[in-house]
C-alpha cells in the first residue's frame, strides 16, 4: 500500500500572487479616495497611481458557471483579477477609467447588480440554513434572495443616511452576527425529545451544562437514561439541540422569526453596539418570507426618512428615542422588549428623561 | 441514465426578481448531464424543496476528515436519503482564501475545475468565518479534493474547538485609511497557530480578525476573540488647503452638521480663515471625519493597532463586545509584527490552559476578572481599558500604595 499523503500545512496563502498589479504596486501607498458614482470607488496613490473599483452583488452560493462567468468578465475588463468583500460582493479593479462604464454595462447585462458602496444597503450577510446546516430553523440563501429582491433599489443607490448592514441567522446562535437590522430565528417552544435516542446520541452531562437557563436534568424515561426539560425554566433558545439532536427545537409553526436593530461593529462616532429586539413572532414563511420583508422595509423607510446624514441605525434611535422608533415604524412595543437577562438593569431608563 | 429533475415549485419562486438566484445556479448544475455531479444536485434540490415544504432541515453531522487533520471538513449526511439518495453525503470543505480575498481568474478557474471533478460544483465566497466553502462532496471524494487544493497551495480552515479561519480587510492593498499591514499580521498570527486549527483541542473556538482602522470592515470587534484594529498615536494629518476647499464646495453649515458636530468628543473647531483645528488629546481615533473628508484628513504617521479581546455572540452568557486590552502597539518593523504574534500566542496559551470546556475567551475573562487577566498577560493597566472606573466600593484595596507607586514609576521619565 502506498504511503498516505501528508498535508502541507501552508495556512493562509500569500495574497500578492493573486492581487491586481495596481494594488500590489501601490500597497500601503494610497492617499485618498472618492466615489464617482454608485458602485464605483476611485483610489489615488501618493505617486499619482489610480485604480477604479467596480463592486457587484453575487448570490454567494455560486455554481461553477456563475464563477466562470465572473472570471470571464474579469479577463475581458479587469486584467484577470478580482477580490471578494466580507459581504460576498465581488470587486473588479481597472486602471483605465474608460473601462468603468462598459464593465458596469456588462455586469448588469449578465444579471449582477452594481452598487453596495457608500451609504447604500449592501448585500445581506448570511449563513447556511436548510441548504447545508445541521441545526437550522430556516433557510439563509432563500431569505437573502427574497430580501435583496425587495431592497435591490437601495443596493444600487446611495440614498441612506449611512450604510445599512443587514444580517440573517437561521438559529439563535446567530452566525450572521450583529447588524443595523438582524433577521434571526427565534424559537417559541421547548424542544421535543426523542427519549429512545438520547442515551446513545448525546453526552448527557455536557448537554446539561450547555443550557443557559439550567433547565435540563438527567432523567430515566420509560426505563431509559435520558434528559428532561423543566419547561417553566426553558427559554426555548435551542442551545441543547446541536450537542443533542434528539432534542429537536425546530418546528414548522413554532419556529418564528425576530427582527433586531442597531447592531454596529465599528467604533466610528458612537461605540460599537449590540442589536436590540424590535419585532418577533413573524412566521417562517418560505419561499419569500413576505412578513419579514414587510417589517424590514418599514424600518428601512423610517430610518431613511428620519435619520440625519451619517447617523447609523443605532445613532438615529439614540437621538430620537425608542418611543419615536416604535411610533415611526408602527411596530408594537411589548413586555418582551424589556430585557430580563443578567445585567438587564442597564437596559432600563434610570433617569427622569422621557419623550412624548 | 439521466435522473429526472425534481419538481421544485417553492424554490422556483426564488428564480424571479432582480437579485442573482442561487436556485438558478443549482439548476444549472443539476442540468449538467455530462458532469458527475448532475444527479447529486438534482437530489439536493429535491431535499431543499422538501425543507421548504416542511420548514425543517434534514442534515446531520458526523465524522469525516482528511489524513493528518482533525478539522476543516464539515460532514453532512442526509436524514432523508431514502428519498434523495444521490446527495446522501454532502460534505463541505472549508478552505482558507488568500488574505484579503484576492483572486486571479486562473485561480478561480482551477478551483472550479477541482470542484467539478470531485464535488457538486457549488462554492460559496465566503462563509461567515472567511472560508471558501466548497459545498457538496461525498465521503470518497473528500481526500482527493483536498489533495488537489493542497497541491495548489491551499489549506483547510478551522472548525470545532480550535483556531478558526480568519479575515482581514482589503487594507493596505487598496485603502488609504489602513493603519498597519493587515494581511501580514493576519498571516503571521494564523500561520503560527495552525496546529490549533488543524488539530483542534482548545476549550472552545478561538477567532482572530484584522481590520485596518476603527471602521472595522471585517467586524472584528464583536466577532472575534482577538481583534486587531488599526489606529495611530500622533495627530490626524490635515491638508488645510483641501479642508478649505471642502468648506468652499459644501458650505460651512454642511461641514458643521456632517463633520464637526458629529465628532464624538467635540475635538474639532473651524478657525476664522476656514482652516481646521483638532484637539488630538480628545480625539478617539473613531475615523468619522476621515471617512467624510477623504482628501483633507488622514490617520497620523505613528501607526499601529489596538487589540480588543473577548468578543462573541450570545451562547451561553449573552453577547460580549471585545474589551480594549492593548490601546496601542506600534506596527512598523518586522520585530513589531513578531511582538504582536508572540503576544497573540501568549493569550492563546493562557486561554488553552485556563478556560473551562465550551468557554470563550470573553467568558473566561469575566470569570477570572479582567485585572487578573491583564496581570497574567504582563500588561500594565491604563485608563484606556475602562469606560469609567469602578462604581462599587466592595473591593479589598490594601495593595493600594504599591499599585499607585507602579503608576508613578511608569509615568516618570526614563532614567538617563
Amino acid at each position: 500500500m502506498s504511503q498516505a499523503r501528508q498535508p502541507i500545512e501552508s495556512g493562509v496563502p500569500d495574497p500578492f500572487q493573486y492581487m491586481h498589479p495596481a494594488l500590489k504596486d501601490n500597497y500601503g501607498k494610497w492617499k485618498w479616495h472618492e466615489r464617482p458614482r454608485v458602485g464605483v470607488l476611485h483610489h489615488v496613490a501618493e505617486n499619482g497611481g489610480e485604480v477604479w473599483t467596480v463592486k457587484a452583488g453575487t448570490q454567494r452560493q455560486m455554481d461553477v458557471y456563475t464563477i466562470r462567468k465572473l472570471a470571464d468578465i474579469a479577463d475581458e475588463f479587469a486584467d484577470g483579477f478580482v477580490r471578494f468583500t466580507a459581504r460576498s460582493n465581488i470587486e473588479y479593479m481597472v486602471t483605465d477609467p474608460a473601462k468603468v462604464d462598459p464593465l458596469i454595462a456588462k455586469l448588469n447585462a449578465e444579471g449582477f447588480p452594481v452598487g453596495g458602496t457608500g451609504n447604500s444597503i449592501s448585500m445581506i450577510s448570511h449563513t447556511q440554513g436548510w441548504l447545508h446546516c445541521d441545526i437550522p430553523g430556516t433557510d439563509a440563501s432563500g431569505v437573502v434572495k427574497a430580501l435583496m429582491d425587495e431592497l435591490y433599489e437601495e443596493f444600487t443607490r446611495e440614498e441612506m443616511p449611512n450604510r445599512v448592514k443587514i444580517t440573517t441567522s437561521c438559529c439563535q446562535i446567530n452566525c450572521g452576527g450583529q447588524g443595523d437590522i438582524a433577521i434571526n430565528v427565534q424559537h417559541t417552544k421547548p424542544p421535543t425529545i426523542n427519549h429512545d435516542l438520547v442515551a446513545n446520541v448525546c453526552e448527557r452531562p455536557s448537554v446539561v451544562a450547555r443550557c443557559p437557563a439550567a433547565a435540563i436534568r438527567p432523567a430515566l424515561v420509560n426505563g431509559k437514561p435520558s434528559l428532561e426539560v423543566d419547561e417553566r425554566k426553558c427559554i426555548c433558545c435551542g442551545a441543547c439541540y446541536p450537542p443533542c439532536p434528539p432534542m429537536q427545537i425546530n418546528d414548522p409553526v413554532n419556529t418564528k422569526i425576530a427582527i433586531w436593530v442597531g447592531g454596529k461593529h465599528s467604533s466610528t462616532r458612537s461605540k460599537p453596539s449590540f442589536h436590540k429586539l424590535v419585532a418577533a413572532g413573524l412566521p417562517n414563511n418560505a419561499p419569500r418570507w413576505p412578513e419579514v420583508a414587510d417589517v424590514v422595509k418599514k424600518i428601512v423607510s423610517a430610518y431613511k426618512k428620519d435619520a440625519r446624514a451619517w447617523e447609523r441605525m443605532s445613532e438615529w434611535i439614540d437621538r430620537v428615542g425608542w418611543p419615536r422608533f416604535f411610533e415611526l415604524t408602527g411596530l408594537p412595543f411589548t413586555k418582551y422588549h424589556i430585557d430580563d437577562w443578567a445585567g438587564s438593569r442597564k437596559a432600563l431608563n434610570t433617569s427622569a428623561q422621557v419623550r412624548f | 441514465m439521466a435522473k429526472k429533475m425534481p419538481e421544485t415549485p417553492l424554490l422556483d419562486q426564488l428564480e424571479s426578481g432582480p437579485w442573482p438566484s442561487f436556485v438558478t445556479g443549482l439548476k444549472r448544475l443539476a442540468n449538467s448531464e455530462d458532469k458527475p455531479y448532475a444527479n447529486m444536485v438534482k437530489s439536493l434540490l429535491g431535499q431543499l424543496e422538501h425543507s421548504y415544504e416542511t420548514r425543517k432541515g434534514y442534515w446531520k453531522g458526523g465524522t469525516i476528515g482528511v489524513i493528518g487533520y482533525g478539522a476543516g471538513v464539515i460532514p453532512r449526511f442526509s436524514e432523508v436519503s431514502d428519498k434523495y439518495p444521490e446527495s446522501k453525503e454532502f460534505h463541505t470543505l472549508r478552505v482558507i482564501p488568500p488574505a484579503g480575498m484576492h483572486y486571479s481568474t486562473k485561480l478561480l478557474r482551477d478551483m472550479c475545475d477541482v470542484w467539478e471533478e470531485h464535488g457538486s460544483g457549488l462554492i460559496a465566497f465566503h462563509g461567515q468565518s472567511g472560508d471558501i466553502m466548497f459545498q457538496g462532496c461525498d465521503s470518497a471524494n473528500v481526500q482527493p479534493a483536498f489533495d488537489k487544493f493542497n497541491e495548489m497551495g491551499f489549506d483547510l480552515g478551522g472548525a470545532g474547538a480550535g483556531i478558526r479561519t480568519s479575515m482581514s480587510c482589503v487594507g493596505a492593498a487598496r485603502c488609504e485609511q489602513s493603519c498597519y499591514d493587515e494581511q501580514k499580521a493576519h498571516r503571521m498570527i494564523i500561520n503560527s497557530t495552525l496546529d490549533d486549527m488543524h488539530r483542534p483541542a482548545l476549550p472552545y473556538k478561538f477567532k482572530f480578525k484584522f481590520s485596518g482602522c476603527a471602521n472595522d470592515c471585517v467586524n472584528a470587534t464583536h466577532r472575534s476573540d482577538f481583534a486587531v484594529l488599526g489606529t495611530w498615536k500622533d495627530n490626524i494629518q490635515i491638508d488645510q488647503a483641501e479642508f478649505k476647499k471642502y468648506v468652499a464646495d459644501r458650505g460651512v453649515k454642511e461641514i458643521y452638521e456632517q463633520v464637526i458636530n458629529m465628532c464624538p468628543t467635540r475635538a474639532m473647531t473651524i478657525n476664522e480663515d476656514n482652516s481646521l483645528d483638532i484637539d488630538s488629546h480628545s480625539c478617539v481615533r473613531c475615523m468619522h471625519c476621515i471617512n467624510v473628508l477623504t482628501k483633507a484628513l488622514s490617520p497620523g504617521k505613528e501607526r499601529g493597532c489596538t487589540v480588543l479581546v473577548g468578543g462573541k455572540r450570545t451562547l451561553k452568557v449573552g453577547d460580549m463586545m471585545g474589551i480594549n486590552l492593548i490601546p496601542f502597539m506600534r506596527l512598523e518593523t518586522e520585530e513589531d509584527y513578531e511582538k504582536l504574534t508572540e503576544f497573540a500566542t501568549e493569550v492563546l496559551e493562557f486561554f488553552a490552559e485556563n478556560a473551562l470546556e465550551h468557554e470563550r475567551l470573553g467568558e473566561m475573562i469575566d470569570r477570572i476578572g479582567f485585572p487578573n487577566f491583564i496581570e497574567a498577560m504582563g500588561i500594565d493597566v491604563t485608563p484606556n481599558m475602562v469606560a469609567h472606573p469602578r462604581t462599587n466600593s466592595y473591593v479589598r484595596m490594601d495593595g493600594w500604595d504599591e499599585e499607585a507607586a507602579k503608576w508613578s514609576e511608569r509615568r516618570a521619565p526614563a532614567a538617563e
